[in-house]
């Protein structure tokens, strides 16, 4: 196995990049996103219902046919890696909207009137106040999102867009297992990595004993 | 209801000299759709400490709550300083009236110094003038900077909290003070020992407060006058000689129910 793994290092290197690449975009794509919707939801209580079970209705669709229902979409169509990182966008939002909106509206409700009482006008609020206090929330949303899109962006070597799906769908089509640890070893190790790091820098932005 | 000075005239446009807040016919319904007050008049004097005396559900908190806009009557008028808190932009009026709230809501994220130091840093004052002011805040509530100002809200006693509280309240130097039930929190020692400093404090600084408590001993002790209210509306306003003897059955009432003095 070791044998097998030291012998493609190149293929699988570059295949990991690939992987990183998809998934680091989309996960840029789901906080650019994300981070707003959930400060909207805090904001106009009436959108709660309708983007949380957007997203969540997302989350329900397996990946697979996700991927697929995206193949005919105009200009997206056109590369697999954008169905891919879509994809991994969409599947990324519902962990960061909901986590963004609860810390949010975890903010001690005493901090939040006193705010308001000294006249911070609603930005001052949300940049000061409220996002610090979120932030470790949030950046706990984003490394779910990041361990579930490593997960799924091996699948999406089903459509083409590469990644270390290749050596996994290779594998299973060759009834080969070597194959498929190939892909799937160094996809569960950056899943561990990625966890373990996005977790140092979420105790990092804790704010002292809140 | 007794209008609570003698020469407010409710015809006027502008509000007589000296009345720095003035409720006029002031009525607010909750979101619920609960009357929370009806019909309210009020008028404070600057440099006068009013203290709105009642039990819970009465309005107090509401009617603070009025003056800085945290909320918006629904019929009638409230001035301060003589005008109508509706044409007051709502950030400029909130910087000249300091807020201070039962569990201080300090923000946690923040360094005490940092805490007390907030409205100056959104007005942009220097860093020096900053660090200058903030130490003499912390010290005029008897806080050593030097112990105090590196640590964090959770790192002080409740009491410690509240003074700091104080502190961040009275950094830009706010004509009008608000405190909502501010020692409401506090164990009786602490309690009584930010009660005088208070006193200290409001004979030193000579703002117009409107404090809010339900504890009559607070409002005897703290008050320069003593406004009482029931649902909903001022019944009557005292100094505290008047109110320890007045014969009006309300003022009976509440001393019965909850003072025994």
């Amino acid at each position: 196995m070791l044998h097998y793994i030291l012998f493609h290092q190149r293929e699988i290197g570059e295949a990991t990049l690939e992987h990183i690449w998809l998934v680091g975009i989309s996960i840029l794509i789901a906080v650019a996103v994300g981070i707003p919707l959930g400060i909207l939801m805090t904001r106009k209580p009436r959108l709660r219902t309708a983007i949380l079970g957007s997203a969540n209705i997302i989350q329900t669709i397996p990946s697979l046919a996700l991927f697929g229902f995206l193949l005919p979409a105009p200009w997206l169509g056109a590369r697999a890696e954008r169905i891919a990182i879509v994809t991994l966008a969409l599947y990324s939002l519902l962990p960061i909207v909901r986590n963004t909106y609860t810390g949010i509206m975890g903010v001690d409700p005493a901090v939040r009137e006193a705010a308001e009482g000294m006249g911070l006008t609603n930005g001052q609020l949300l940049f000061q106040v409220e996002l610090p206090l979120a932030a470790s929330f949030i950046m706990a949303g984003v490394r779910t999102a990041t361990v579930i899109s490593i997960g799924v962006a091996t699948i999406a070597a089903a459509i083409g867009a590469g990644g270390l799906g290749e050596f996994i769908f290779r594998g299973l089509a060759m009834v080969n297992n070597q194959l498929i640890l190939a892909g799937a070893l160094p996809a569960a190790l950056l899943a561990l990595g990625s966890d373990l790091s996005l977790g140092w820098v979420e105790a990092g932005l804790t704010p002292p004993h809140v | 209801m007794q209008s609570m000075t003698d020469n407010s005239s409710h015809d006027g446009e502008s509000s007589p000299a000296g009345n720095v807040v003035e409720f006029r016919r002031v009525s607010y319904r909750a979101p619920n759709g609960q009357k929370v007050l009806q019909d309210m008049d009020l008028a404070i004097q600057g440099g006068e400490t009013l203290v709105l005396l009642g039990r819970s559900g009465s309005g107090k908190t509401t009617s603070l709550k009025l003056i800085n806009r945290l909320l918006q009557q629904d019929a009638g008028e409230v001035l301060v300083e003589g005008k109508p808190t509706t044409q007051w932009d709502l950030i400029q009026l909130r910087r000249r009236v300091g807020y201070v709230i039962q569990e201080a809501g300090l923000f946690p994220h923040h360094t005490i110094s940092k805490n007390v130091g907030v409205v100056l840093r959104l007005e942009k004052r220097s860093r020096s003038e900053i660090r200058e002011r903030t130490d003499e805040m912390l010290r005029l509530v008897d806080l050593d900077p030097a112990q105090f100002g590196k640590r964090y809200p959770y790192q002080l006693s409740g009491g410690q909290r509240q003074r700091v509280g104080v502190a961040r309240a009275l950094a830009s130097d706010p004509p009008i003070l608000l405190m909502d039930e501010p020692f409401g929190a506090l164990d009786p020692l602490s309690r009584n020992e930010l009660q005088q400093q208070f006193l200290r404090l409001r004979d030193r600084l000579q703002k117009t407060i409107v404090l809010v408590t339900h504890d009559i001993r607070e409002a005897l002790l703290l008050g320069s006058r003593i406004g009482l209210m029931e649902s909903g509306t001022l019944i009557g306003s005292y100094t505290p000689e008047q109110f320890k003897v007045s014969d009006d059955p309300a003022v009976r009432a509440y001393i019965e129910a909850f003072g025994g003095c």
